[in-house]
This record gives C-alpha cells, structure tokens and sequence, in this order.
C-alpha cells in the first residue's frame, strides 16, 4: 500500500459523557473510495468532521499526508483547502446563487477568479442551466450536486461525503450517486458515510462497518456483504437489508 | 363583513358619545381649532424637515456603530475578550437609561464643558444622545439575527477555507442583516418619534414649533397637527414592517 492519504490512529472523542468515538485507526490511500456503513449513532459523522478537523478531538492523531491536523494549535486553515466536506444538509448559502456559492471560496481563499474552471464543473455534473438560480429554486439533487461542485471548486484531494443522499427523495439519489461515480473514475479520494447498501457494494473499494465508536470490521464490499465475520456486521446488514 | 359592522358601531359610538362629555366644547376650541390647523400646518411641516434631517443624518451612525458593537459583542477570540466586556456594558449602558435622560445629560452636559463654537450646538450633542442610544439598540437587533444563523452555514464556511472575518461578512452577515430588517424598520419609526425629544435641548423642529405656536395662540391645536404629521410618517411605515415580518414567517414556513 502507497503511504496513506488520510491515517487515524488511537482517535476519541466524547460529547460531554457519552465518548462518540473510541479509538479509531484508520488508513486510506490515495484514490481509495472508503464507505463508512452503521447504525445511526454509531460515530460516522462524528468520525468525518474530525477527519477535517471541524471537530477537534479529544486524543490520538490525525495524518494528512504526514502532517498531524489533529495538534493543538495546527493551522486549519490551508488543511480545509485540501479536504472537501459535503454535508446531508446541503448548507448551500441561500442568499447567493449557485455560482456565487461555488466561486466565493476560490476568490477569497485561493484568489482566483476560477469562471472557466467553475462553468466547466456545472457543465460536466449537468447544472449548466442553474448557475443563475438561488438554492431555493433548485431541486434537493439539484442543490446537493452544487454542494458537490462547490467543495470540487477548492481543488481538493480528498472528499469527506456525510450521508449526501439521505435527505433526498428516491428519485433524486441517482443523480447524486451518479456525480460520485464519476469522482472515483476521476480517482478522488473519498471517504463516504452512508446508508446506500447497493451503491457501497456497487463502489466502494473498502467498506468499513462503525459499531458504537469503533471499527468493527472492514474490507472489501464482497466479502463484507457476502461472508461478514463478525456476528453485529451481520445483524446490523441483516436489519438495513431486511 | 362582522369586521365591519363592528368597526361602524364602535366609531358610531365614539362620535355620538364623546361630545355628551361635559368638556367636549372647551376641548374641541382648543385642540381642533380647524382655522389655527389650517394656519399652523405649512410652518409646522418645515420645521418637521429638521427632523427628517436629524433622523437622516442619525441613521447611517446607528448602523455602523450598532454593528461595531454587534461583532465586539459576537467575537469569540479569547484574546480580545476585552471588546466583548465593552460591548455588553455599552449595551446595558445605552438601553438601560431613557433617551430623554440621555439628550438631556449630553445635550446639555457635553456644551456645558465650554467647548468652542461649532462644538457646541445641540444638533451635535443631541444627535450624538440619539446615535448612543439607539445603536445599543440596533447592536442587539443584530445580535440576534447573527445568532439566529444555524451553525450549519458556518461550517460549510468554515470547511470551504474561509477565515473568520470573510465567514462574518460574506455569509452570515448578510443573511442575518436581511432577517432582521423588520425589527430595525420599527426601530427607525421609534427612532423618528425619538428625534422630537431635542425640542427639550435647543433645536427649532416641529415639537419645538407646535410649542412656540401653542403660547403664541393659546391653543393647543399645533400640537395635534404635530401629532397628525408624525401619523403621516410613522404608520405607513410601521404598517410596512408588518408586512415584511410576516412575508419572513411565511418564507420560512
Ligand atoms: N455536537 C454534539 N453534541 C452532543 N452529542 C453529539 C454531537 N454530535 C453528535 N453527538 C452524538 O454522538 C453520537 C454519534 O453521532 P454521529 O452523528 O456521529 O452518528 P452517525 O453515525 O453519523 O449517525 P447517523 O447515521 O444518524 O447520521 C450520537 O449519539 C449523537 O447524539
Ligand atoms: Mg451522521
């Protein structure tokens, strides 16, 4: 294996007394599409916002390409450039359009005046008509491809993907679940939490199943889906695959 | 239609009941003099226009401090602490004492120290009062709208690489600044009633004018015409408030 991308070793986090996350150790490579399958509850938003370090943990470390994000003190700064987070919620900005959502941060951050760059990303995830729209005019797939297109905007190497197709109707997930084929063709690094069994199956090139905080067992979708080990994997697939 | 019919009853009875009062004449010469309304009206509205001007040149102050108060108020960086104390004791400060206790002490107060000419005409002074006391105000109008932002919207900031300061400006301010405009919109038609208090310091407008007309005539029908003209400004206003407030609610509904 190349060196990791993204590695977490020994993380905890706790929200007043209830510790969330109970040590995780984690790897993902370069172009690794990762899906973080569980029980709601069990950790796997928790565990993506302190993967950017929206969430400070409490201990253990986080590696960004060997830099430890997870110090006190490290400047977040230029991590969050390198890392895109897309949340269920969209958290589009309502009062700008969808090109104005997608070409703030490279203005202010990067500097650039990115128009080509950004016309070519509403083009290429089929929104090129929507630009000019508000959040509130456009679909939830709609809103949730331009949240896509605005965290793509920064030129991240790495996409942290919280349950983007839990808030969606049904019809509306494939366009959403199409965009993100077409990152990992891209070779994106992408880290997924989900509740898409089929489509974790169908993409992912590891999947790791989160129990209360921790681990509880991972590798390759076939094997995961198909021959699990552990006896809450195979009650929890049991459950959410009926 | 019962709406309606109420309403006809109600004023019906206003009409026929008030003037069975014993005073009703001796009020009606004095304070619905329609002759001295008439006479009065064309001064009384020229004075107004320095209110208008206090109130227009007060504006823009009230919002720049209110909002500097606002974001001292909001900051959460431990090392300028310090302006967080300032802003809730300037908020405290300002909101707690009355604007005509206010225009009083610095309308008077500040001139008194014996400061050279153009430094000590009540427009100042008063407009100063007016500045401090209403931008306390508008400081936690805006406050509120700054919090009333979901944390979601700061994130999503936050995780793009945008600092602080360019999350405040370009994503929550401008939401928060939209979502309170009915609130301040009221606070500008309090702020416009507000202006007449420097009538009590210096200034000739149109409180100050009715007055001057009240002695001169023995009549007190200036100060309903004062009254009238103020209607003229402040319920199309308040009514326009209204209705931004309740096109908000149901925007967010
Ligand atoms: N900011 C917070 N403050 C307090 N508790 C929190 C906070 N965020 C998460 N939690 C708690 O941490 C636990 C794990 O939450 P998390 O959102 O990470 O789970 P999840 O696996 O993403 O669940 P879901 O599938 O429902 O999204 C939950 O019990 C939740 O209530
Ligand atoms: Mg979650």
């Amino acid at each position: 294996m190349p060196d990791p991308r993204l590695s977490l070793r020994g993380v905890t986090k706790s929200f007043g007394d209830v510790q969330v996350l109970r040590g995780i150790d984690m790897d993902i490579a370069p172009g690794e599409m990762v899906c973080l399958i569980g029980a709601s509850g069990s950790g796997k938003s928790t565990l993506l916002r302190c993967m950017n370090g929206l969430e400070p943990v409490d201990d253990g470390a986080v590696r960004l390409d060997d830099v430890d994000i997870a110090e006190p003190g490290f400047d977040l700064g230029p991590i969050r450039r390198r890392i895109g987070i897309v949340f269920q919620s969209f958290n589009l900005f309502p009062h700008m359009t969808a090109y104005d959502n997608v070409a703030l941060a490279p203005r202010r951050v990067l500097g650039e005046d990115a128009r080509e760059r950004i016309e070519a990303l509403f083009a290429r995830f089929g929104l090129a008509d929507h630009m000019r729209k508000y959040p509130d005019q456009l679909s939830g797939g709609q809103q949730q491809r331009v949240a896509v297109i605005r965290a793509l905007a920064m030129r991240p190497q790495t996409m942290l993907l919280d349950e983007i197709t839990s808030a969606l109707d049904p019809e509306l997930v494939g366009e959403v679940l199409d965009v993100l084929r077409r990152l990992r063709d891209d070779g994106m690094t992408m880290v997924l939490a989900t509740h898409e069994m089929a489509f974790a199956r169908e993409v992912a090139d590891r999947v790791v199943f989160m129990d209360q905080g921790v681990v509880a067992e991972e590798g390759v979708p076939e094997r995961i889906f198909s021959a699990p080990e552990r006896e809450r994997t195979r009650r929890f697939l049991a459950s959410v695959l009926r | 239609m019962i709406a309606g019919v109420s309403t006809c009853v109600a004023l019906a009875l206003v009409v026929v009941l008030v003037p069975l009062a014993p005073g009703w004449d001796a009020v009606r010469a004095s304070f619905f003099d329609g002759e001295v309304f008439v006479r009065v009206f064309p001064d009384l509205l020229r004075a107004f226009t320095l209110d208008v001007a206090i109130f227009a040149w007060s504006v823009p102050m009230i919002f720049a401090l209110g909002l500097a108060i606002a974001l001292a108020r909001g900051n959460t960086n431990p090392a300028l602490f310090p302006l967080r104390i300032f802003g809730a004791v300037y908020v405290d400060l300002f909101r707690g004492i009355p604007v005509v206790l206010l225009v009083y002490l610095v309308g008077f107060g500040i001139p008194g120290l014996g400061l050279p000419r153009p430094w000590n005409s009540p427009y100042i002074w008063g407009t100063v009062a007016l500045v401090l006391t209403y931008s306390a105000y508008v400081a936690e109008v805006l406050r509120s709208g700054i919090e009333s932002i979901h944390a979601s919207q700061r994130n999503a900031a936050i995780c793009l690489g945008l600092s602080e300061r360019d999350t405040m400006r370009y994503v929550i301010l401008p939401q928060a600044i939209r979502r309170v405009v009915p609130a301040n919109m009221n606070m500008l038609v309090a702020l416009q009633k507000d202006v007449a208090l420097l009538s009590f310091i210096g200034p000739v407008e149109i409180l100050r004018q009715a007055g001057i007309f009240k002695s001169l005539l023995a009549n007190f029908t200036p100060y309903v015409a004062a009254a009238v003209i103020f209607l003229c400004i402040t319920v199309p206003a308040t009514r326009y408030a209204d209705y931004l407030m309740n096109r908000d609610r149901d925007a967010r509904s």
